[in-house]
């Protein structure tokens, strides 16, 4: 019992995005409208850019932002100050989604002036015929 | 895509004045601090990411305050072909243009050659050239992406 | 169908929530994210670039080759929106 509860209270962050995940995902091949698709991508995305950043953080730590002065004078401890790399790739990741979504609701325009339809098993209907 | 407006909970809103004069109050300061955050991006939390996205929702906010074509005035579609071009173009070059003066690609210590600042501080000096770069780009693409998928095509009628 | 989805999607969730028991603890100094390449990062930031922000200068001088392509990546969204969608006559 004590295991367990030291297991989720070290790693309780990661269960949270875990559930978030499985909600998009969900979303993603449960659903049969393709905005609701798209909706459940933006939260899977948003669930990983999160896990990301949580997993960059230390105890007791500051934020990347250095004070100048004092760096030049004394140096920097690097345990104090949290980690900088899962920021950037981070920012890497928000810009791909935001374009994703760009260019996934263009095509669903298309496809709602071709079909008339949005729904995943009418457009298969009407391909099949 | 074709609108029916036979309700009248179809129809839009209309001109209305508190919203007018509301918009135009806040847009120029929205626009102040999206620059101030692309170039406060060495001090504080920013860069050329978030600075270029507010930057363009304040084109985003006048298209929907307004009117599609009121925004179009203001930020031709020329201008925003330009503007998105010549942000790629500003980043690529700054790489290309360190590695005809003598290092590596996008080693911007190489351009102390031009201006004697040093080595350390061309180093700050590239990333601040290269952030503008990206923010004209991000500002850019995110008013046109709006225009595109508002109005189907045609910048007839927006939302 | 949704049946298929919800069975599929708590078995995914359950192996993932197994496979976290080799991750680190959270906020764990000696995590393995934290120790390769990042301290050097950190320490350098102000020492060789003279830039006190160290996510600015991770992302335009020690990775600017990623941030070249990424801002690449959003204009050729831009463009690939305006092919599929522009009419002519606009």
């Amino acid at each position: 019992m004590d295991a367990i509860l030291d297991e989720i209270i070290a790693k309780y962050n990661y269960w949270i995005y875990v559930v978030l995940m499985m909600i998009g995902f969900y979303a993603m091949i449960g659903k049969n409208n393709l905005v609701k698709k798209l909706l459940g991508m933006n939260i899977f995305q948003t669930a990983i850019i999160l896990m990301f950043i949580s997993s960059g953080v230390k105890k007791g730590g500051l934020i990347p932002i250095i004070d100048k002065q004092a760096a030049l004078e004394q140096g920097v401890n690097s345990a104090l100050i949290n980690n900088p790399v899962p920021h950037v790739l981070m920012l890497t990741a928000i810009v791909v989604s935001v374009s994703v979504t760009g260019v996934a609701l263009a095509l669903m325009q298309r496809i709602h002036r071709r079909y008339g339809t949005l729904e995943e098993n009418e457009i298969l209907e009407k391909t099949q015929r | 895509m074709k609108k029916d407006y036979s309700l009248p909970q179809d129809r839009p809103i209309g001109p209305s004045l508190i919203i007018e004069v509301a918009v135009r109050t806040m847009i120029p300061f929205i626009q102040l601090f999206g620059l101030y955050v692309i170039a406060h991006g060495h001090l504080s939390p920013g860069g050329g990411f978030q600075g270029g996205v507010v930057l363009g929702a304040s084109f985003i906010l006048m298209a929907i305050a307004f009117d599609l074509k009121t925004s179009l005035r203001f930020f031709s579609l020329r201008a925003n072909a330009m503007m998105a071009s010549s942000g790629v173009f500003i980043y690529t070059g700054t790489g290309v243009l360190c590695a005809l003066l003598g290092g590596l690609f996008l080693d911007y210590s190489a351009m102390d050659v031009l201006l004697a600042l040093g080595p350390v501080e061309w180093r700050s000096m590239g990333v601040f050239i290269v952030e503008l770069g990206v923010g004209l780009a991000v500002t850019a693409i995110m008013a046109s992406l709006f225009w595109d998928l508002a109005s189907g095509g045609d910048m007839e009628k927006g939302l | 169908m949704k049946r298929i989805a919800l069975i599929s999607t708590l078995l995914a969730g359950a192996l993932l929530i197994w496979g976290t028991r080799d991750f680190p603890s959270w906020g764990d100094p000696n995590a393995p994210a934290s120790r390769h390449v990042s301290p050097t990062y950190i320490e350098g930031t102000v020492k060789d670039t003279s830039i006190p922000n160290a996510v600015t200068s991770v992302l335009g001088d020690y990775r600017g080759y990623d941030t070249m392509f990424e801002t690449i990546v959003i204009f050729c969204a831009g463009i690939v929106v305006i092919s599929v969608l522009r009419r002519p006559g606009a």
